[in-house]
């Protein structure tokens, strides 16, 4: 049987997200309680969480956790990071013992910062440099995965249903003001640590429930940009794509939710100009970029959260408040599991983008 | 010995017991098979002129007629083909080349029926396009590189000039001249109605068909024919004919029988004479003069107007598309081995050029591989003949076709493939008036946009059982196609999976 990133593999799931405005840290706990209850959407075959503010010690070093098959790998990749990276700490990511999670690989967290003289020779943004770096190393270093890679954040992901994978990890000993978590259920048994969400890059984290149908021309879009889909997941491409025209074009949260998400062009005709040409611009000029079939996702980034639904809001997903928090899942049910007074509780329409940000003058 | 005899290809088999002798046929065909024997009070007629073209069938008001294969039969031989024999005596008659037209018709591989397009089960909906929005809206033209923004913050409008069309189906290049007045007029009309373009061919532009350019294609050939500072500002575009599906390596022909009145003063030639062009443009010699004429093309229409190379598919596509894709053109036409003619050497028709379905494929692999894919974008032809071809060349990776023959099919032609003796019965291929007028354009043009209404509500069929409800997101979305009965050169060429991986 081929294995995941050999073949397309399309999967339904299940997203919760919680984020707070005023830069409260929550422990991951309420993040696995709430996902908890969606155990039916997931099929034991991947889960994972984000978490925001988690490493408030190394907030300016990039935090990279790494998925070994072997020591061999682990080697060849220290050696690589050495040659690339001033190495602040490094540690195994500590887990405990969790009926439900087997095949562990080793797991690795780096905090690191890019040597100066190298991204001097490669005439490269910080950013850019370590985005190539983690591209490097995932596609050219067999039995070596980096699956995260932001400042000040991390993804905790296995194989398992994702309250499984919550305890393995630990995560009732971090805490942060934004977590996000994904049940998967893959319509066949990839069994690879790496294949499950959150999906990241840099501090970009996504998760997904859905299937795009346009995954083949958002794929080969965004390959011509030096991206290499070695998963083959939709989440994968979403990630990429988001990356690519927020930090690369430099479009804002909402300009990218207008190209992954366009309008209709007929509401985009009923626009007063200037809307109408801007629109029109987004949509023709990033046209491969379009997502299209059900998809609902939680993209998480530094001091924000968006959640985005497909334009026909082929997927579920319900946003609420309470306070300062804001919930975002699947279900309402797992909302209320955590939070059953609510200020407010609504389902956002199809392509419209909820974007949640830190209140000003709270930092991380 | 009667050497010069041709066999004749169909037999016409009229049934004594329908015919009434009422002539329609004799008045019909302008070929002069069908004669009325007064004598005998009953018609007759001269097998060795019929070219098939279904006209008198089609009119015959008791049906008594049918045209049928010959029997009459050489000995058979699977390597000396009665056809093989037959060119052979033309040849040897006259020691001319032999003439053909429309597209390459012998047996070579067709891969579009060698493709299948996905639908959506269970893990993601279908999208119903009688209750959902469905988008078919596609702009051709070089995308912006970069995003720049305005003092204010808003973005830039940076985009270079594009075509919009609301369906990715335009009518591609066919000369006033090798087609007729009424047919220029039904393309034309159609075009606007349906929001999307027709296209001159090499043959200039009818002082008439002005009031159409906003959905008009005008076309520069090596021959220039009707080439001039307002013609080139007519359009919403111009398309630099480099070469052609029918005829890859050779110029337009328009026989001078054809080049009469109105055609000729439109190419601005005597009338009468034959208007050959030239096999190359003789001011490209390389790519390097290409880039020169698209920027002479520019200059000239105050850079206003998107640029189309249009190109035959030959061996070497992509790399040719590489430099195309480079030269400052916003669009690239490819046009497949069996892209229709009004009139091509025979030989050339039928031997040179390669399948656009490859041709298409290497060519979009290529630009994505060197990065430069939204430099322009891609239109092919040659043949589509359905919806389901127009989806599958866009999920190899087109973002809109040309249809040329099967515009023509419904305007009533019957592929009889002898445009060149200028004698259309259909009044699509002639320039003779008797005929031309068979043709009304008011109907022409109608079927013309229900042809083009009926396949796009085929395309969005195909596009929401796929669960894709936005023309842009099956382009070149190759994964929702699979090959059945395909080898692993031509899956690997083509992109795309075999049919149960």
């Amino acid at each position: 049987m081929q294995k995941e990133g050999q073949f397309h593999i399309p999967s339904g799931c299940a997203i919760a997200g919680l984020f707070c405005k005023d830069g409260r840290r929550v422990s991951g706990e309420s993040m696995i309680d709430s996902i908890t209850v969606m155990h039916d959407r997931s099929n034991g075959l991947g889960g994972g969480f984000a978490g925001y503010g988690i490493y408030p010690e190394h907030k300016d070093a990039y935090a990279f956790h790494v998925f070994y098959d072997n020591t061999a790998a682990k080697e060849s990749v220290e050696d690589f990071l050495t040659q690339h990276f001033d190495i602040e700490s490094l540690s195994r990511i500590p887990t405990r013992k969790t009926s439900g999670i087997t095949d562990a690989p080793l797991i690795w967290r780096y905090f690191v910062h890019p040597l100066p003289r190298m991204l001097q020779d490669m005439e490269v943004d910080e950013r850019e440099y370590v985005v190539r770096c983690v591209m490097k190393i995932n596609a050219q270093y067999d039995g070596a995965y980096v699956f995260s890679s932001g400042k000040n954040m991390g993804v905790f992901k296995a194989v398992g249903y994702p309250e499984d994978v919550g305890r393995f990890y630990k995560l009732e000993d971090y805490a942060g003001y934004c977590w996000t978590a994904h049940g998967r259920y893959p319509t066949n048994t990839p069994g690879w640590w790496g294949g499950a969400h959150p999906f990241a890059l840099l501090d970009y984290s996504v998760v997904h429930n859905g299937e795009i149908s346009s995954y083949d021309a958002n794929r080969r879009c965004i390959e011509m940009y030096g991206y290499s889909c070695n998963l083959m997941t939709d989440t994968e491409a979403i990630t990429y794509i988001v990356d690519y025209l927020n930090r690369r074009q430099g479009l804002s949260l909402e300009e990218v939710a207008n190209v992954i998400a366009a309008p209709f062009w007929s509401t985009i005709e009923a626009m007063p100009e200037p809307k109408r040409s801007q629109m029109t611009y987004l949509r023709n000029t990033f046209a491969s970029m379009l997502i299209t079939g059900p998809f609902s996702i939680l993209l998480g980034f530094s001091g924000g959260m968006m959640a985005l639904n497909d334009r026909l809001k082929l997927r579920s997903m319900v946003a609420a408040e309470k306070g300062e928090t804001v919930y975002v899942a699947s279900e309402e049910s797992a909302i209320r599991r955590i939070q059953p007074e609510l200020d407010r509780i609504w389902a956002p329409r199809g392509g419209e983008p909820l974007i949640f940000r830190l209140n000003e003058g709270v930092k991380f | 010995m009667a050497i010069n005899y041709m066999v004749p290809e169909y037999e016409v088999v009229r049934d004594p017991q329908r015919c009434i002798a009422c002539r329609v046929c004799e008045r019909q065909c302008a070929n002069e098979v069908h004669s009325y024997d007064p004598e005998l009070n009953c018609m007759r007629s001269d097998e060795t002129k019929c070219v098939n073209c279904h006209r008198c069938v089609s009119l015959c008001p008791t049906h008594a007629l049918k045209i049928v294969k010959n029997n009459d039969t050489f000995k058979l031989n699977s390597n000396w083909s009665m056809q093989a024999i037959t060119e052979i005596y033309r040849e040897a008659d006259t020691g001319g080349m032999l003439l053909s037209s429309m597209g390459n018709p012998n047996d070579y591989p067709i891969y579009w029926d060698k493709m299948l397009i996905n639908a959506s089960q269970v893990t993601n909906p279908s999208i119903d396009p009688l209750r959902e929005p469905m988008e078919t809206r596609v702009y051709l033209g070089k995308k912006p590189d970069h995003v720049e923004r305005n003092s204010d913050g808003s973005l830039q409008i940076n985009t270079p000039p594009q075509l919009e069309l609301n369906v990715p189906i335009m009518f591609s290049a066919m000369s006033y001249g090798a087609i007729s007045y009424n047919a220029h007029e039904s393309l034309a009309r159609a075009a606007t109605e349906l929001n999307t373009y027709y296209n001159t061919g090499e043959g200039g532009l009818h002082k008439d068909f002005y009031q159409y350019g906003p959905h008009t294609i005008v076309q520069v050939a090596s021959g220039r024919f009707g080439v001039h500072k307002d013609y080139l500002n007519a359009g919403a575009a111009i398309e630099i004919k480099m070469g052609q599906g029918a005829k890859p390596g050779i110029g337009g022909h328009l026989p001078g029988t054809k080049s009469v009145g109105d055609v000729a003063r439109t190419r601005m030639i005597p009338e009468g004479s034959d208007a050959i062009s030239p096999a190359p443009h003789h001011d490209i010699y390389s790519i390097e003069d290409l880039r020169q004429l698209v920027y002479s093309l520019k200059e000239a229409t105050a850079y206003k107007k998107p640029i189309i190379v249009k190109i035959a598919a030959v061996h070497n596509v992509a790399a040719i598309a590489s430099g195309i894709a480079r030269s400052g053109a916003d669009i690239i036409a490819i046009d497949g081995f069996r892209g229709g003619t009004g009139a091509a050497p025979t030989r050339i028709r039928d031997n040179v050029g390669i399948p656009i379905e490859l041709a298409l494929a290497s060519v979009d692999r290529r630009l994505r591989e060197e990065g430069i894919r939204n430099n322009v974008s891609i239109v092919v032809g040659g043949s589509i003949r359905n919806s389901a071809d127009v989806v599958k060349a866009i999920a190899l990776g087109a973002d809109a076709v040309y249809i040329g023959t099967a515009a023509l099919i419904a305007l009533g032609c019957h592929l009889c493939r002898s445009c060149q003796t200028g004698k259309c019965n259909w009044g699509i291929a002639t320039q003779r008036p008797d005929l031309v007028k068979r043709l009304n354009p008011n109907v022409g043009y109608q079927r013309l946009v229900n042809l083009v209404n009926a396949w796009q509500h085929e395309i969005m069929e195909m596009m929401g059982g796929m669960g894709i409800n936005s023309i842009e997101a099956l382009k070149g979305n190759r994964l929702m196609l699979r090959g059945v009965g395909l080898n692993e050169k031509e899956l690997e060429i083509l992109g795309i999976k075999h049919a149960g991986e």
